[in-house]
């Protein structure tokens, strides 16, 4: 490979029978040695893709090159790539050493070479001292370490990981993703992680593909995902969003010139700098955070807003404050609590101004 | 249960008479039985009560001894066929498409809608020298025949020699097999049923080919469903009665057919009651055997 492409999808789809289409036109790049997540509602198809790649389903249009080897008819157990189940599958019957032998022993790896890998992966996730147990005498956590050993001493090209940390608790799972992100860059083999947590895929991955009904709708950092997603549902899934229907008006130089009768009808129409084509119906949209409240009007803010406080609610170290405008739009402030008393004048039925700055909102084409 | 435990009027006409039943017509006469096989037969097949063990030394004499040990012989092999035969049967219905599974399972329990001695007559029509087995074998002997008188090869095949099926140790053995089968197939059917396919998915993904994955993952997964299924069909084969006494020939006779002539021409019940017995016994053995591998390897935790 000239580039450092490690996984290239190129217009998969699969459908189950003849009514289900799991996923639907995937093209993705994944690079060597990225931390890359599949991210989701429910349903998206991001399990099916990941078991494409791991070769237990067969896509029924498209193509998939690992290392840019064409992965048709190549069976899972011919495939560079491991895979750590949601259910991490560790097998009851085995101990801990045999489960992460395994998989060199059924390939016929020297006795003191399974050995030293074993032996190795076991201190890589911190498990040396439970080699002899059975899985059945494990935690939920130290089964899934299991999981991570067995696969990583096969030293795939590409780990692929279904929902890893759904089955823990919030804590445990806070200091996984942690050490998930550690050893990853230990070890420097490519992460593809499933998950339907935005949190997790934000604070792990370096690129985040946003699934949704079998569409893969923006593959981007998670800064660049989080501050310009490029449609209305990744604005929405990722974080919180203000969302408001807008029609363009005009263009000029990098702006387009924005009427959106719920928040403009005060101002008349705004100017957003906006580097696409727009035309017609757009969505504009602000993240709660990005939103200042004020008691007077702030004549100097381009984009500004009378809003009654219908409700606050308090977070330790933030404040939510639901917001009405005068046209009856829905605005939410998140307030920083930065010093002790900084929401205490806002009060439910309080009448303030909402504004923000124009390079800050957001124009949705779709 | 505690609440029903409680209310003492419904539990006691819930549960007394099921009770009742099973004391009256199964304790009792196990009771009786094992009275029976202390006690001496008279000359004309009196029962005449004592406390010896004469039956059961009887029992263990080399005649009666060889006739226990074939039963064991013929019970293992027979159990062995049926699993090689049940648990790819078990695994093809657990792993088939889940609109098919019913219908799958259905037939391996359909011969249990038919009584087992018609079966078994059945098996004779198949098995016997005219039978449909030796009939179907010699259309095919006839055909390839044909086949070589055709490219100039006359004389290849030879003349037709019906297959002796029936009346022997063979023919037992393959009643033995289409009887117990269901029994073998439904418990491992069971286990590889709730057997997570991931197992087998994470096998093949750590680059395990389909036999290996087959004996390494599978197969003790589903040891559980295995040891059942080939106890069931061991017990039963050993106790059984009718098959031999069909299908076998003079020397078939297992331990069922000599219980079971202890009762009728004999009419010795004292000894037929110890033989029962000493089969009671050895079932137990095995099955506690079983227990204590089974509690040995959840082991200390
Ligand atoms: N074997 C199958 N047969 C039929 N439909 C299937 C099969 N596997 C998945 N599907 C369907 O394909 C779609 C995508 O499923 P998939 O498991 O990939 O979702 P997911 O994104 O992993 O969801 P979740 O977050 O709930 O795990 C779903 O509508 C699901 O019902
Ligand atoms: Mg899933």
């Amino acid at each position: 490979m000239v580039d450092n492409t490690i996984i290239s999808i190129r217009d998969v789809v699969k459908r189950f029978g003849s009514s289900v289409l799991a996923v639907n036109n995937v093209s993705l790049d994944i690079k060597q040695g990225e931390f890359f997540a599949l991210l989701g509602p429910s349903g998206c198809g991001k399990t099916t893709l990941l078991r494409i790649l791991a070769g237990f389903e067969t896509p029924s249009e498209g193509q998939v090159l690992i290392d840019g080897d064409d992965m048709e008819r190549v069976e899972p157990n011919k495939r560079p790539v491991n895979m750590v189940f949601q259910s991490y599958a560790v097998f009851p019957h085995m101990t801990v050493r045999q489960n992460v032998a395994y998989g060199l022993r059924v390939v016929g790896t020297p006795k003191p070479e399974i050995d030293q890998r074993v032996q190795e992966s076991l201190s890589l996730v911190q498990l040396e001292e439970l080699a002899d147990r059975k899985p059945d005498e494990l935690s939920g956590g130290q089964r899934q370490r299991v999981a991570l050993a067995r696969a990583l001493v096969k030293h795939p090209k590409v780990l692929l990981l279904d929902e890893p940390l759904s089955a823990l608790d919030a804590k445990l799972r806070e200091q996984m993703q942690i050490e998930l992100v550690h050893l990853q860059q230990t070890v420097g083999i490519t992460f593809v992680i499933v998950t339907h947590d935005q949190n997790e895929a934000l604070s792990m991955a370096d690129r985040v593909a946003v699934m949704n009904g079998g569409n893969v709708l923006q593959v981007a950092s998670p800064t660049e995902l989080y501050e310009y997603p490029n449609c209305r549902f990744v604005a929405d899934f990722i974080g919180k969003m203000n969302l408001f229907d807008g029609q363009v008006v005009g263009v000029k130089e990098g702006q387009v010139v924005v009427r959106a009768d719920a928040i403009t009808a005060h101002i008349g129409d705004i100017s957003v700098p906006f580097g696409d084509e727009a035309r017609g119906k757009v969505g504009i949209a602000i993240r709660p955070e990005k939103v200042k409240l004020d008691g007077e009007e702030p004549k100097d803010m381009p984009i500004r807003v009378r809003a009654k406080v219908v409700e606050v609610v308090y977070y330790g170290n933030e404040s939510h404050v639901f917001l009405q405008s005068t046209s009856g739009a829905k605005i939410t402030a998140n307030i920083k609590n930065t010093s002790r008393n900084t929401h205490a004048g806002i009060v439910k039925g309080d009448q303030l101004w909402v504004s923000w700055c124009p390079q800050d909102t957001l124009v949705l084409t779709s | 249960m505690e609440s029903w435990r409680k209310n003492k009027l419904a539990f006691s006409v819930l549960v007394l008479p099921p009770t009742a039943w099973l004391v009256i017509f199964f304790t009792v006469p196990l009771l009786i039985m094992w009275v029976y096989s202390f006690a001496e037969r008279g000359p004309q097949g009196q029962i005449y009560l004592a406390v010896n063990f004469a039956n059961y030394a009887r029992a263990i004499e080399w005649i009666h001894l060889g006739i226990i040990w074939k039963s064991v012989w013929v019970a293992a092999i027979s159990t062995a066929i049926t699993f090689a035969v049940g648990f790819p049967l078990a695994m093809g219905i657990a792993f088939a498409p889940t609109r098919w599974k019913n219908l799958l399972l259905l037939l391996v329990i359909l011969p249990f809608w038919t009584n087992l001695l018609i079966r078994t007559y059945a098996w004779i029509a198949v098995l016997r020298t005219r039978g449909f087995l030796n009939f179907g074998l010699e259309w095919l002997h006839d055909e390839f025949s044909a086949f070589f008188a055709l490219i100039g090869l006359p004389d290849v095949m030879g003349e037709f020699q019906a297959l002796e099926l029936l009346y022997n140790q063979k023919a037992v053995v393959i009643g033995l097999v289409y009887v117990y089968l269901p029994f073998l197939v439904l418990p491992i059917y069971a286990t590889l049923e709730k057997l997570n396919k991931s197992y087998l998915e994470a096998s093949l993904d750590l680059g395990a080919g389909h036999w290996r994955t087959l004996f390494s993952v599978t197969m003790p997964l589903a040891m559980p469903g295995v040891v059942s299924g080939c106890l069931l069909a061991f017990i039963l084969s050993m106790g059984t009665f009718l098959t031999p006494a069909l299908l076998g020939g003079t020397d078939s006779e297992m331990i069922g057919n000599l219980i079971a002539r202890q009762f009728s021409s004999s009419r010795d019940w004292p000894f037929g009651s110890a033989l029962s017995f000493l089969l009671l016994y050895l079932t137990f053995i095995i099955l506690w055997v079983r227990a204590s591998m089974a509690s040995r390897k959840r082991g200390p935790i």
